[in-house]
């Protein structure tokens, strides 16, 4: 028997398969060539247009014709599909299907590795362009079977592994056909990531800006590469040349992730079709700047469990907010046009499709994008519009014969033809049972209610109120059930639909026949839950950022009169002023000021400042460290800043206006910093300090050369070693500059470009200090090569090299009190900022810290403590010199007519322990206000109230939940690797 | 004139270079003039404070007809207060965090309790004495990590060794009482934060077991000596506490119902982030808890930015006998004790009740108060006079320190430090 099919099936692949120039062995050569007739359907042709009664006319896998009066050919096999649906064969661009997956490479040890493993390809292991996911392909029937039922003809398959990955294959799901046929296009696409090799424990890059600054790097090697400057192969980068044309795709991610892609794809004006993770409606106002495509995974998340009140604590809004609007990602997008594809990547399974695309549809997202999105975007994106993802002459025969619509629950899907070839799942001809049925016995009324799908119908009865246990079978169209009630007696039935009728024999509790006829009364309702209308009337209110303690509104700027205020403008303490405010820039200050139009604040016995500058922070990021190179030059914090961190608000909470978002001390050189205004709802791009200049922070000491962690094969090892590379990347940047200003072809290098602005005195350097020695190293190392660092932060020991740090032109911002944590702040004392004042170096005090850094007033206050600082000077050290050491302080850091208003109204003395912010206003617009902030306190526990009660309604209706967790972000400080 | 200021700063220098425990007190001591705050809650303007052989003998206003000894400190102006008490800290059991050679904090082990941390506080810290001259005085010396980490004792800051410094020797027993949230493990692809811990009764079971098993060998002479067990005997007899740290409503619940019901007669909470969700129990029961300072972040995003600012307040106004605690900082940050209680001012509490935070409610928590803790006649004058408002950085300036009556060393490695640099740029003029 085993044989005969075996047999039978080879005789069918030959049949259907044999090319003209191959050979026959088993019988006569023949060549099938079929036309096919579909009629009487309703054809969606594309998203937007449907014909009625249309007839669908393909050639073996090809489109003929589609239309209402199409011509049939008389040698046409003619279908009737009346009553059924036509729709185009969905499309899934973010595929890995059959792609055999790659080994992780095991850790070669405790050391980190920093060579690649390669020879002959890029300099970085994560860069796999080389690859082509045909090489690993196999067809999988089985999985091909899962996609193909979800409505899936063609998938876009890749080797999603590393930065670069590849090319990905084109196939489709065609159980009937070969690879030759099946293999649409074997190079379909490009696709990166940021994420690195499994393959490779190579270090770099260890961040997302590592990531980012790979990327670009990456593109410049292209370039140069392409243009013939290289007289060596690599063989990752002929690759990318080769792939130059292809579509690109990105697996992006969450948290902005795709507006970070879709910025690097920007500036190398590679057009790339990003993959988010089901956040992007956070960030659709900077995504709609981009003409791009966004493919949208479907997996959202489920409701918590939170019917444990003390688990249910644990979630943060933020999450309860995420469960709740991430079945409107979609539509949001699409609202504000932004082009999406869906993907069923993150989904346990294909089959969750329909259901989960049906959800975005009761958030408002139409039928029309929904199909497009699984459709003729996805086509669109893989250049292939002409021949997949509609029905249209000439394209592909790949289209799905559904009962009815296809996003219905009810709706079966009959057949799924791909490449012209049918794959059956219901026969069309089963008839359906669905409805509701009385059947009459012993003067009693059984009532049955047949629901689910048409090939396997759900039988429930009922006897007056009694709830009948039912066992049914459906098979051969013929229906059998048995019932059984509470005093176990037992009935059965067997029962055909001929026309609108349901009969046969009902057999009773003695055994008796009765013969049984009976009419469906109704059609079983469309299943739509209350839970769900509970769901979809529910208006969530508007947050910026969306978070728990976000705004309803993005704060504007006010016209603002602080009447009779303690103002502290930087220079004086003047009692009894007025401050005011109009157009983000403060206006005057004095005494008696008049604005009709402003609002006026009563600032009688309070305190008005600047606002807070931290010089050294590390909120607000995704990443901190970019450790895989002892120089990360590259890497920028502005890439990474992430606006959601609450951290920002608390920053607020504490008068601080604006911060040095600096990369961490794992490297003598690090990265680029982000100098932010804490904009609290506003975008990562919005918060960045337009007028300050580039910064970059360098590192010295106990981390950098990893005393503290096991790793020793990292070039520096010692206070010696660290020397050198600042002496080696300072002259390599020399020449660099030099080739570039000689007008020669030059390879752009990121890293270095960067090292030739700090020579320029473009970019400054913030260097994290402890020890005089090193202290003093840099300075000489920075002195021979004409330029002076401009900020040693923490700078521990500056105290002990004051004079020479005064007589360099160096800045120092320093830590209150810290010390004893390490050997190398063993002689840290608290009167460092005193003693570096003391000889005219411009001393800020800094954070590293996100608790410190929402209370720097008191740290400042310290100063007075140690070493006997004046008020005024105490306070400039949070305030005007951080600005001047940041170069920002033509703009903030004290409060002249002129300058931006960023201030904060402090309810006492700023430098007192007892003071609290009440107001953080950053160019004229209120960021924080602590009135405001017990409404916000209130408006979180109401939210989080209505969302659990959903979560409950949720969680009574059946559905699954899940346990409560609290999402923690991680905080960072220099340290953090 | 600078060359004066230069002779002056190295006289101190030669005097101070080493801060050499002071002797007992010789002389009888009157402070006069200064707003004494007596930690419990009074203020004493124009006071006088007088003390002989290390006890405070006359605690009153300056206009009190009584004989004052030969040394009278004139304080007008200034202010003085008990010497503040930082507990649940290793303080000298560590001297630079990150060199492990000088880290003698936590000892391997689950359950503990013969650890002593008395026999490791190294008495010359250079943390220690960092301490001092912000008023922080005395010290409960506690062993770090593991469930019963070990036993504590109670130290005051001037000493030759751990012996002369030990004020109450293994005064309690630390317990970690477990979660019933756990940590997500990031690095296998949970999320970072919190979920529900599935061993939480497994672990406090295993707690109350040991205890159980300690009770009962401690209720005989045994004939096998077991360490551990013996070791905490205390817990049954009332003669020690136990520091149970425990944050969770949940888990105060638990700490406190299941140790009480095993006879453990003193509890007190370390911790108690939601410990407004069980005042009810914590007062019928009488339970003090050792807050966490003001200075961490909320622990939960939707908690008010200033959730942790005013916990200490909070529990304090509702009724609960309150000490803060900086368990989670590292040492050095011990000195800022002061203004962790300043900090609660803002939160609805008097300063002198912030005063108590840090002085005589920690006195009472560790069971010291009937020495240490308040401006009391009869009490130890272990004290100090500030030039103003000592909760305040700007004004926490210490001229004079004792402790029971011994006048010790302001100076510190790191005043050292500051003076030798001070004279190194004098030099340069």
């Amino acid at each position: 028997m085993k044989k005969l099919l075996t047999l039978a099936l080879s005789m069918a692949f030959v049949l259907g398969y044999a090319q003209d120039y191959f050979p026959a062995h088993s019988e006569v050569k023949t060549t099938e060539q079929v036309y096919r007739a579909f009629t009487g359907a309703t054809i969606h042709v594309d998203p937007t247009t449907v014909i009625e009664n249309g007839t669908l006319l393909i050639y073996n896998d090809e489109i003929v014709s589609v239309g209402k009066r199409v011509q049939i050919p008389s040698n046409a096999v003619v279908t009737d599909l009346s009553g059924t649906h036509i729709y185009p064969s969905f499309i899934e661009v973010f595929s890995e299907l059959g792609v055999e997956k790659p080994k992780r490479q095991s850790s070669a040890g405790r050391s980190a590795q920093y060579e690649p493993t390669r020879e002959g390809f890029y300099w970085n292991d994560h860069i796999r362009s080389e690859t082509n996911a045909i090489d690993f392909f196999t067809y999988n029937s089985n999985k091909s079977d899962d996609l193909r039922k979800a409505g899936f003809g063609v998938v876009n398959t890749h080797r999603a592994d590393g930065i670069a990955r590849g090319t990905s294959l084109l196939v489709a799901l065609d159980d009937k056909g070969d690879a030759s046929s099946r293999i649409l296009d074997d190079r379909s696409g490009s696709y990166f990531s940021f994420s690195k090799s499994i393959q490779s424990t190579q270090s770099y890059p260890s961040s997302l800006m590592g990531a980012m600054a790979l990327l670009r790097q990456l593109n410049h090697d292209l370039n140069w590469y392409a243009s013939g400057n290289v007289n060596t192969k690599d063989r990752a980068l002929e690759a990318l040349i080769a792939q130059k044309n292809l579509p690109h795709f990105f697996e992006a991610g969450a948290n902005g992730n795709t507006v970070r892609a879709l910025k690097i794809g920007q500036q190398f004006g590679i057009k790339y079709h990003v993959l988010g993770s089901g956040d992007e409606y956070q960030y659709v106002r900077e995504l709609k700047n981009f003409d791009a495509t966004v493919i949208v995974p479907l997996n959202f998340p489920k409701a918590y469990d939170v019917s444990d009140p003390a688990y249910a604590d644990y979630v943060s809004l933020k999450d309860m907010r995420h469960w709740y609007q991430a079945p409107s990602n979609a539509k949001i997008l699409r609202d504000q046009d932004i082009r999406i594809a869906f993907t069923t990547k993150g989904l346990k399974s294909a089959n969750q499709l329909k259901t989960q695309v049906a959800l975005a549809m009761e958030r408002g997202l139409s039928e029309a994008d929904a199909l497009a999105a699984l459709t003729t975007i996805p086509a669109e994106i893989l250049g292939k519009q002409s021949e997949i993802g509609a029905l249209k002459q000439g394209m592909k025969a790949n289209f799905t014969v559904t009962s009815g619509p296809i996003f219905e629950n009810e709706t079966t899907l009959f057949e799924h033809w791909v490449n012209g070839h049918k794959h059956l799942y219901e026969d069309r001809n089963t008839p359906d049972l669905r409805g509701e049925y009385t059947l009459n016995h012993n003067g009693q009324e059984i009532n049955l209610n047949i629901s689910g799908s048409i090939g396997k119908p759900k039988v429930a009865a009922t006897r007056a109120d009694e709830k009948l246990k039912v066992k049914s079978n459906y098979a051969n169209y013929w229906l059998s059930v048995s019932l059984s009630d509470s005093l176990g007696q037992l009935y059965r039935a067997t029962l055909k639909k001929e026309g609108d009728v349901l009969s046969g024999r009902f057999v009773d509790e003695n055994g008796d026949s009765h013969p049984v006829s009976m009419v469906a009364s109704a059609t079983a309702s469309k299943s739509r839950s209350k839970d769900t209308e509970t769901l979809t009337s529910y208006a969530l209110q508007e947050r910026y950022p969306n978070v728990g303690h976000g705004y309803n509104e993005q704060p504007k700027a006010e016209e603002l009169l602080f009447k009779n205020a303690t103002v502290w403008t930087g220079t004086e303490i003047l009692e009894n002023t007025d401050v005011h405010i109009k157009s983000g820039k403060i206006q005057k200050v004095g005494k008696d000021l008049k604005a009709k139009s402003a609002r006026v604040i009563d600032a009688t016995g309070k305190h008005l400042t600047a606002g807070i500058i931290d010089e050294h922070t590390h909120i607000a990021a995704l990443a901190i460290n970019e450790g895989g190179h002892n120089s990360s030059a590259e890497v920028r914090m502005s890439d990474v800043v992430d606006p959601t961190d609450l951290d920002i608000y608390r920053n607020l909470a504490g008068g601080v206006t604006s911060a040095q978002l600096l990369h961490g001390s794992a490297n003598p050189i690090g990265g680029q910093s982000a100098i932010l205004r804490l904009k609290w709802g506003a975008t990562a791009d919005e918060m960045l300090f337009k007028e300050a200049p580039g910064f970059i922070k360098f590192a010295l000491g106990e981390n950098v050369k990893q005393s503290n962690w096991g790793s020793n094969s990292r070039f520096p090892q010692t206070r010696m070693g660290v020397e050198q590379v600042f002496t080696d990347y300072f002259t390599r940047g020399r020449e660099y500059l030099a080739k570039k200003k000689s007008k020669q072809p030059y390879r752009i290098d990121e890293e270095l470009e960067t090292i030739g602005e700090i020579l320029e005195s473009k970019r400054f350097i913030s260097s994290h200090s402890y020890v005089q020695s090193e202290i003093n190293m840099l300075m000489k190392v920075a002195e021979k090569f004409d330029f002076r660092v401009n900020t040693f932060t923490h700078i521990l020991e500056g105290y002990k090299v004051a004079d020479k740090m005064a007589e360099h032109g160096v800045g120092g911002s320093t830590f209150s009190d810290w010390w004893a944590y390490k050997y190398e702040v063993k002689d840290a004392i608290p009167y460092n900022a005193a003693i570096m004042a003391s000889q005219g170096v411009t001393v800020a005090i800094n954070s590293d810290d996100a608790e410190m850094s929402r209370r720097l007033n008191q740290e400042a206050a310290k100063t007075v403590k140690y070493g006997g600082v004046s008020e005024l000077e105490a306070w400039k050290m949070v305030t005007l010199n951080p600005a001047k050491l940041l170069h920002i302080d033509h703009k903030v850091g004290s409060i002249e007519a002129g300058k931006d208003a960023d201030v904060v109204l402090w309810s006492g003395h700023p430098l007192s322990v007892y003071s609290k912010a009440e107001k953080t206003i950053i160019e004229g617009a209120t960021y924080f206000d602590i009135e405001k902030d017990k409404e916000i306190q209130a408006s979180i526990q109401q939210e989080r109230l209505e969302l659990t009660k959903l979560m409950l309604k949720v969680k009574a209706s059946g559905a699954e939940v899940v346990t409560p967790i609290q999402n923690k972000k991680e905080r960072f400080t220099c340290d953090t690797l | 004139m600078r060359s004066i200021l230069t002779l002056c700063l190295s006289v101190a220098l030669s005097v101070n270079a080493q801060q050499t425990p002071a002797d007992i007190q010789k002389e009888a001591i009157a402070i006069e003039g200064a707003t004494i705050h007596t930690g419990t809650g009074e203020v004493i303007e124009n006071g006088l404070l007088i003390f002989e052989n290390g006890v405070i003998n006359y605690s009153g206003k300056a206009d009190a007809k009584i004989v004052r000894p030969e040394r009278v400190i004139k304080a007008n102006g200034k202010h003085i207060y008990p010497g503040f008490i930082a507990p649940t800290k290793s303080l000298g059991l560590v001297e630079i965090d990150a060199v492990r050679a000088t880290d003698d904090e936590d000892e391997i082990g689950e359950y503990i309790p013969h650890i002593r941390s008395i026999i490791a506080y190294n008495a010359e810290s250079q943390v220690v004495e960092s301490l001092r001259q912000n008023g922080i005085l005395l010290g409960q010396i506690t062993p770090q990590g593991g469930t019963i980490s070990g036993s504590s004792s109670v130290v005051q800051f001037d000493a030759w060794n751990w012996e002369d410094a030990a004020v109450k020797t293994d005064d309690g027993i630390h317990l970690r009482w477990p979660s019933t949230l756990r940590r997500g493990r990031w690095w296998v692809g949970e999320p970072r934060g919190y979920q529900p811990n599935k061993n939480y009764l497994k672990q406090w079971s295993g707690i109350i077991e040991f205890l159980e098993q300690a009770k009962a060998y401690n209720a005989t002479p045994a004939k096998t000596t077991h360490l551990p067990y013996a070791a905490t005997k205390g817990l049954f007899d009332g003669s020690q506490r136990l520091y149970v740290t425990a944050d969770g409503e949940r888990e105060i619940f638990d700490a406190v119902t299941e140790l009480e019901k095993i006879g453990v007669k003193h509890i007190v909470i370390v911790g108690g982030y939601f410990a407004e969700k069980q005042l009810d129990l914590l007062k019928s029961k009488s339970i003090p808890v050792l807050v966490h300072n003001p200075h961490e972040l909320p622990n939960l995003d939707d908690d008010a930015y200033d959730f942790v600012y005013g916990l200490a307040a909070r529990l304090h106004k509702a009724g609960l006998l309150v000490g803060i605690q900086n368990a989670s900082k590292a040492n050095f940050q011990v000195r800022n004790l002061p203004f962790y209680a300043g900090h609660s001012v803002g939160y609805g509490i008097s300063k002198e009740e912030a005063l108590a935070l840090i002085s005589s409610n920690t006195a009472k928590i560790l069971g010291i108060d009937d020495t240490y803790g308040s401006l009391e006649i009869g009490k130890s004058a272990t004290l100090f006079i500030s030039e103003g408002d000592a909760l305040d950085m700007r004004t926490n300036q210490l001229s004079h320190a004792f402790i029971d009556g011994r006048e010790i060393s302001l100076e510190t490695h790191q005043t050292e430090l500051w003076k030798r640099y001070q004279e190194k740029y004098s030099r340069q003029d």
